[in-house]
């Protein structure tokens, strides 16, 4: 495995979320929901695979990442058998009650069960490899596959200038090339709630203020996350 | 003030001098900053040569200069500018990533962990990999 930060605060914005400065402060419910805990802090600060960063966004690039958690399969051979899809997260977490920041039961078990789904399937690929139903052959992989459109190619350009600024110290200016990039690419969630993180007291935090869920609840019928062609996997809400 | 470019995937080019248009650069820096290189059969990086158009007009003969925002849209690639502080971004063609993509070998990268370390996905070449994005917001 390797996990890869799409963060443009970068390893000032990892560290705070795997050290948290904050984690005793944080309300009950909210470290239920998260999964939040000692444990998940000790788990996170030594992790046994490569936990690399990516300020600039250039895995979303290249492999067309629009949402986190999502992820990508790719055998021995360094060929893609499963091209970017979600990581068995769903919308599940739109039911969520901010006044308690709690789920009903329902949403929770659906939430877990999918995740199951997909780390089930993860498992059956890593032990069968080809064999497994589901390693996509390589039609299926590129029918998948939609790629960049030139819009979201301009996007990238937006979102690489914006980061450059940031680094540079010049946040007002950043944030224009970041909004320009999320004008450009809307459905692009990383480009959206990065803008919304740089500001120096939001970095490393989680982004769940309104205008986040504002965003969520303009969506209305359609997704946040996009459906998993997976077999096995139940619906997303 | 310093012009940058933000050429693809490479490293930011700074250009000397003062008021620098980072979208006009001698053959030297062109070469430098882009990898592309002028031969009689056009502009050349590597294997791939693009011969001039006579409508292009990228290269002016009487500053020694290419025009970037020229070459960049016969390549169609994306051009976003920042006239204030003087930094152009121009990436990659929607086609290329496409392609790339469509070819079904995982695009290379080469990023840093918490500690500087640089990785590669070519160095996990031989097993598999689980490819997983997350973000602390």
């Amino acid at each position: 495995m390797i996990a890869v930060a799409l963060d443009t605060a970068g390893g000032a914005a990892v560290r705070e979320w795997i050290r948290p400065s904050d984690l005793a402060s944080r309300p009950k419910e909210m470290m239920e929901l998260m999964g939040w805990g000692p444990e998940l802090v000790a788990r996170a600060a030594a992790p046994t695979f490569p936990c690399l960063i990516d300020e600039r966004h250039l895995l979303a690039e290249l492999y067309d990442l629009v949402n986190v958690p999502m992820a990508v399969w790719i055998d021995e051979r360094g060929r893609i058998v499963r091209p970017a899809e979600p990581a068995g997260a769903g919308d599940s977490f739109r039911k969520l009650d901010m006044a308690t920041f709690t789920v009903p039961p329902e949403a929770a078990e659906l939430g877990r069960k999918r995740r199951g789904v997909y780390v089930d399937a993860l498992r059956d690929w890593v032990e069968k490899g080809d064999r497994s139903e589901h390693a996509l052959a390589p039609e299926e992989v590129r029918r998948r596959v939609r790629g960049p459109s030139g819009e979201h190619a301009r996007a990238a350009a937006e979102y690489r200038l914006g980061v450059f600024l940031y680094r540079a110290g010049r946040l007002e200016a950043a944030k224009r090339h970041l909004a320009e990039a999320v004008r450009l690419r809307p459905e692009s969630w990383n480009y959206r709630r990065n803008h919304w993180m740089l500001d120096p007291g939001a970095v490393g935090e989680l982004n769940a203020g309104p205008e986040f869920w504002q965003a969520v609840q303009a969506l209305g019928e359609r997704d946040y996350y996009a459906p998993i062609d997976m077999a096995g996997m139940p619906p997303a809400k | 003030m310093t012009a940058t470019l933000l050429y693809e995937d490479r490293q930011p080019f700074a250009l000397s001098g003062a008021d620098r248009n980072p979208l006009r650069l001698t053959l030297a820096e062109l070469a430098r900053a882009t990898g592309w290189e002028r031969k009689p059969q056009g502009l050349c990086r590597g294997e791939t040569c693009v011969p001039e158009p006579p409508d292009a007009a990228w290269y002016d003969s009487s500053s020694g200069e290419i025009d970037l925002a020229r070459f960049a849209a016969h390549l169609g690639q994306p051009v976003a500018t920042d006239d204030e502080n003087r930094v152009v971004a121009i990436g990659a063609p929607a086609a290329r990533r496409r392609d790339a993509l469509l070819s079904l070998e995982a695009p290379d990268f080469e990023l840093p962990d918490l500690d500087g370390k640089l990785h590669r996905l070519s160095d996990s070449r031989g097993k598999k990999v689980l490819l997983f994005s997350w973000g602390s917001y």
